[in-house]
């Protein structure tokens, strides 16, 4: 049957280089997915975005979405029989500097249990200047126990599933570092969704 | 409980037909070539990550966001123009609540933001940048300034087509869309490769937003209809 071409979902357009002046505002930017009282492991990821030619990116945008440390999205979707934590907010959104950085404040997610439980992981939507429509990555803990029963992970190449590991800032304890290569070598891993 | 394995069933959502949605690399677009992806995507089925999204800028939207017109002491410079439409999903179902933020130049193809070099004034009464929530029907509405064309960079003699970004939230991250939408009539669209990357020449038409009567104010400002969809789930065998 042929879609209502009515009803075919509007296209994605870019970004473009100006969306700070409403999107990424002080005002607007969410730096931080969990309140002062949310429970779990604190932490901080610095994201790094890089093109092709590993120049950084100092114009992305960067969405994160993620459940609890319990493993609980903030929405009404999420029917997994647990409580959500009061103190959870689950959405960030910021821009990267100059440096193609920028650092989101957090705490370690739960696993969600689907049809079988997931490992920790944050889903990232990447947006930029030369980006016709967003990418969706998912950023996993380097060492957490959990990652080889991840069912996404299994999808993945043995060798490319790296590309999806923030590895532990060894000079700061609760500090994890996380690339996003949009090309090249090292690619991030990106989901057609 | 971290332990227990439990089936929670989740409605996929429907993934957009062929050629409606532009593909990464579109090479007359130069910033694509060194910032798309070149390894094939891995096909995710949906989960809970996926199909779940926030409810994000609620309390940051104030009863004028949506007026970009009376941000500031005096009138902004231009044409006025009332911007208005519905957002729905793939289903049909009108999407309530949905945060809608929008930017854009002045209407001398000018933004307020420190990397437009542009040489075109700025507008001391615009800042070009508004945000809305729609209502129960999935109606939204913003007053605003018809934008200039404005140049770039990408080939010689480069201009892109009068536009205003738009970004929406929906209710799942992956129904997340961020667009731009053009003016009927904008001799400029045979040769802006954004607006050409999106195949599906049905699909491109419908970024350009729709002259409307109706909405127009006698004696004060021009309506213009756009209409947004959203990926919405998958139908199931039992509704149409
Ligand atoms: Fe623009």
């Amino acid at each position: 049957m042929k879609p209502d071409p009515d009803l075919v979902p509007t296209p994605s357009q870019t970004v473009g280089p100006f969306f700070a002046i409403e999107l990424t505002t002080d005002e607007h930017c969410v730096r931080c997915v969990a309140g002062p009282e949310a429970k779990g492991e604190r932490l901080w990821i610095t994201f790094r975005v890089l093109d092709g030619d590993g120049t950084p990116v100092d114009d992305a945008m960067l969405e994160i979405w993620q459940a609890d440390a319990n493993g609980k999205y903030n929405h009404s979707e999420d029917l997994q029989p647990k409580a959500l934590d009061p103190g959870w907010i689950g959405f960030g959104r910021l821009a990267t500097g100059e440096d193609g950085s920028c650092v989101l404040e957090t705490i370690k997610p739960g696993r969600v249990a689907h049809n079988s439980l997931q490992a920790p992981h944050l889903t990232v939507a990447v947006f930029a200047r030369g980006m016709l429509k967003q990418l969706y990555t998912q950023v996993y803990f380097a060492g957490d126990a959990s990652n080889d029963e991840d069912p996404i992970l299994q999808l993945i190449p043995p060798d490319r599933r790296e590309t999806l590991m923030a590895r532990p800032d060894p000079a700061r304890p609760g500090y994890w570092q996380f690339d996003v290569r949009l090309q090249g070598n090292q690619e991030t891993v990106f989901f057609d969704v | 409980m971290d332990s227990v394995t439990t089936r929670v069933s989740i409605r996929p959502y429907a993934r957009p037909p062929k050629g409606s949605q532009p593909l990464s690399l579109y090479e007359p677009y130069r910033a694509t070539i060194k910032r798309a992806p070149l390894k094939p995507l891995i096909v995710l089925p949906h989960t809970l990550s996926q199909i779940t999204g926030p409810i994000f800028g609620h309390e940051k939207v104030g009863g004028k966001d949506n007026d970009l017109t009376s941000q500031h002491a005096g009138e902004p410079l231009g044409e006025r123009i009332i911007v208005s439409g519905r957002v729905l999903d793939s289903n049909g179902r009108p999407v309530p609540n949905a945060l809608i933020e929008i930017w854009q130049a002045n209407s001398a193809g000018r933004y307020r933001h420190i990397k437009d070099q542009h040489p075109a004034p700025l507008d001391p009464n615009f800042s070009g940048a508004g945000r809305t929530l729609t209502d129960e029907h999935g109606a939204y509405r913003f007053i605003t300034i018809k934008p200039g064309a404005y140049p770039w960079l990408n080939h010689y003699n480069a201009w892109r087509p009068a536009h205003i970004h738009f970004s929406v939230f929906g209710p799942a991250f992956i129904a997340r869309l961020v667009t731009q939408m053009y003016f009927p009539g904008d001799p400029l669209f045979a040769y802006d490769p954004i607006f050409q990357s999106i195949p599906d020449e049905g699909a491109r038409q419908r970024l350009i937003s729709k002259f409307d009567l109706e909405t127009t104010q006698p004696q004060w400002a021009k309506g213009f209809k756009f209409d947004i969809v959203l990926r919405g789930p998958e139908a199931t065998p039992f509704e149409t």
